[in-house]
């Protein structure tokens, strides 16, 4: 015994040799998520007069592996508002069974006729995303919330950051450098919004699923789109109300795929010259 | 009920002890206390639940509407109430703690069967001590599932809980039970469930307080408008509906022929 007492009852160095401490703990801090692991590419979306359109392709990668060809990353949250969610296929499970199912249902108990719409989902959302960021523990995820709010068609992004963004194209992940250029042809600002008729507006969205096909190595040929509108109801007290209408189309195979202009792609692939 | 000669016997001051010929007579004051409460009935159809509560009014200071009987649990399941209310809450949100651990156990909606065992062990607990007293209150569970389509339980003060195809409680529980059972059930749709409960909630309030202004208050559980279509009888629509008001223009209607059908002598009306 000596008489530094942090020595007593441990091995001797002079002994021993120094003590291997490491497996006892990590120098590292505490880790939390620093990169997705199963994850679905680009939503895309677009406003036009009377509704919103969104749409995301069926796959979820697991790396550069299509590992699920069956995932729906659009989701219908109370009765005015789809969650599309890019990023990572888990945080957007968590961000829907135990978050907002739990909140679309206590919602309902009141009965009082009132739904949480689209604005009040994206808001929850945006705050949720920005409080995990803050704790350095993001959810992995971009997304877009598209529906109807106040009278007027909604569309606004957040992602992992907490970063908001609203606009009458809006699309996340590759469809961002892709989709939305494309979008923004017909659809340049908010005042062009009123001259784009449904049809439009889904043939626009249609044919950005079908760029990203071509482009995008994470992406699927296989997609759902989900359109929302609004129509008037009368009540039986004679005043008309509006109610929000969700239109969805599921496994949606894209139409008319043309390779010709992949013979044109130098610099990567097969081509030796 | 106790008879006189049982009360003052010290057999009905507390829970947890058996008066000598066997009977908890806590849990008969119970029952008691949702005797004087307003008709709660619970109609169990092909296509889903209709639940419908006679509420007496206190004041003409009340706002209409307010103080609502029936309760949403989940999306699937609704619960009308009879006896007293801060009971009837306190057991309404002990049902949706339920709910909501079992959708996170198994991630699924509760089944209505399921819903009413865990509130029938709830309620049961609330006889075993002398530290507390019973519910004073009976509980008519309705709402629809996957396994077993439209489900109608009742739950007691005593614990004990029944499936029904049509489920009576408060006040005028005899008199709606009597025209209960004149129905086809469980054989008829939520629609024309909705006019019927309306004229027994009428009736049954004109057979027991008709001094009293009351309410009423209708809820459905059912799956999409026209699911009933096709069903045969005795084959019942599966699948999770929606717990919520039924719509004001349908209340009003059923209202309007329950009227009608008080004032022409009850029941010819019956067939339609």
């Amino acid at each position: 015994m000596n008489h530094f007492p942090e020595a007593w009852g441990r091995p001797r160095n002079d002994v021993y040799g120094v003590y291997d401490a490491s497996h006892l703990q990590s120098s590292m801090p505490n880790q939390h998520t620093q990169s997705p692991i199963v994850t679905g590419t680009s939503v895309v979306a677009l406003k036009f007069n009377g509704g919103v359109v969104i749409a995301a392709d069926n796959l979820a990668s697991y790396g550069s592996l299509a590992r699920f060809t069956d995932i729906e990353r659009l989701k219908q949250v109370g009765t005015h508002t789809i969650v599309g969610a890019g990023g990572d296929i888990s945080d957007m499970q968590y961000l829907h069974e135990k978050l907002l199912d739990p909140l679309i249902i206590k919602e309902e108990y009141q009965n009082d006729g009132h739904h949480l719409r689209a604005s009040h989902i994206y808001r929850y959302l945006s705050k949720v995303l920005y409080h995990r960021r803050s704790k350095f523990n993001p959810l992995w995820n971009t997304l877009l919330v598209a529906g109807w709010d106040d009278g007027k068609p909604f569309l606004a992004s957040a992602d992992l950051l907490g970063t908001t963004f609203s606009a009458p194209a809006l699309s996340t992940g590759y469809g961002a450098q892709l989709a939305v250029p494309l979008l923004r042809r017909i659809c340049p600002d908010e005042a062009a919004v009123e001259n784009i008729t449904r049809e439009q507006a889904v043939a626009a969205v249609e044919e950005c699923m079908k760029v990203l096909f071509y482009r995008d190595a994470r992406s699927l040929s296989k997609y759902s789109l989900a359109i929302i509108t609004r129509e008037d109801v009368e009540s039986a007290e004679g005043e008309t109300k509006e109610r929000v209408n969700i239109e969805w189309k599921k496994d949606i195979e894209l139409q008319n795929q043309s390779w010709k202009f992949a013979e044109g792609i130098r610099g990567y692939g097969a081509q030796v010259v | 009920m106790p008879s006189s000669t049982s009360i003052g016997t010290g057999y009905d001051l507390s829970n947890s002890v058996f008066s000598p010929d066997g009977r908890n007579f806590q849990v008969e004051y119970a029952t008691k206390a949702v005797e004087n409460g307003g008709t709660a009935i619970g109609i169990r159809c092909k296509d889903g639940v209709v639940l419908a509560v006679e509420k007496l009014i206190g004041s003409k200071l009340l706002v209409p509407g307010s103080n609502k009987r029936i309760a949403s649990v989940d999306n699937h399941i609704g619960i009308a109430c009879s006896g007293l209310i801060p009971d009837a809450r306190h057991f309404t949100s002990r049902a949706r703690t339920e709910a909501s651990n079992w959708r996170k156990l198994y991630r699924s909606p509760i089944p209505i069967s399921s819903m009413a065992d865990a509130m029938g062990g709830y309620a049961q607990l609330y006889t075993l001590y002398s530290s507390v007293r019973p519910f004073g209150v009976t509980a008519i569970i309705g709402g629809m599932d996957e396994a077993g389509g439209p489900g109608l339980w009742m739950v007691e003060p005593s614990g004990v809980g029944w499936g029904y195809f049509g489920a009576a409680t408060g006040r005028g529980r005899q008199a709606a039970k009597a025209e209960l059972e004149k129905l086809p059930l469980p054989n008829i749709t939520v629609e024309e469930a909705v006019k019927q409960a309306a004229r027994i909630i009428y009736f049954a309030h004109d057979d027991n307080s008709k001094d009293k202004d009351f309410e009423l208050e209708m809820t459905w559980v059912r799956l999409e408008k026209g699911s009933a279509e096709g069903l045969g009888e005795g084959v019942s629509a599966k699948g999770w509906g929606k717990h919520e008001e039924v719509p004001k223009e349908l209340v009003a209607e059923a209202e309007r022929l329950a009227k009608e059908s008080m004032e022409g002598g009850g029941d010819e009306e019956m067939e339609e």
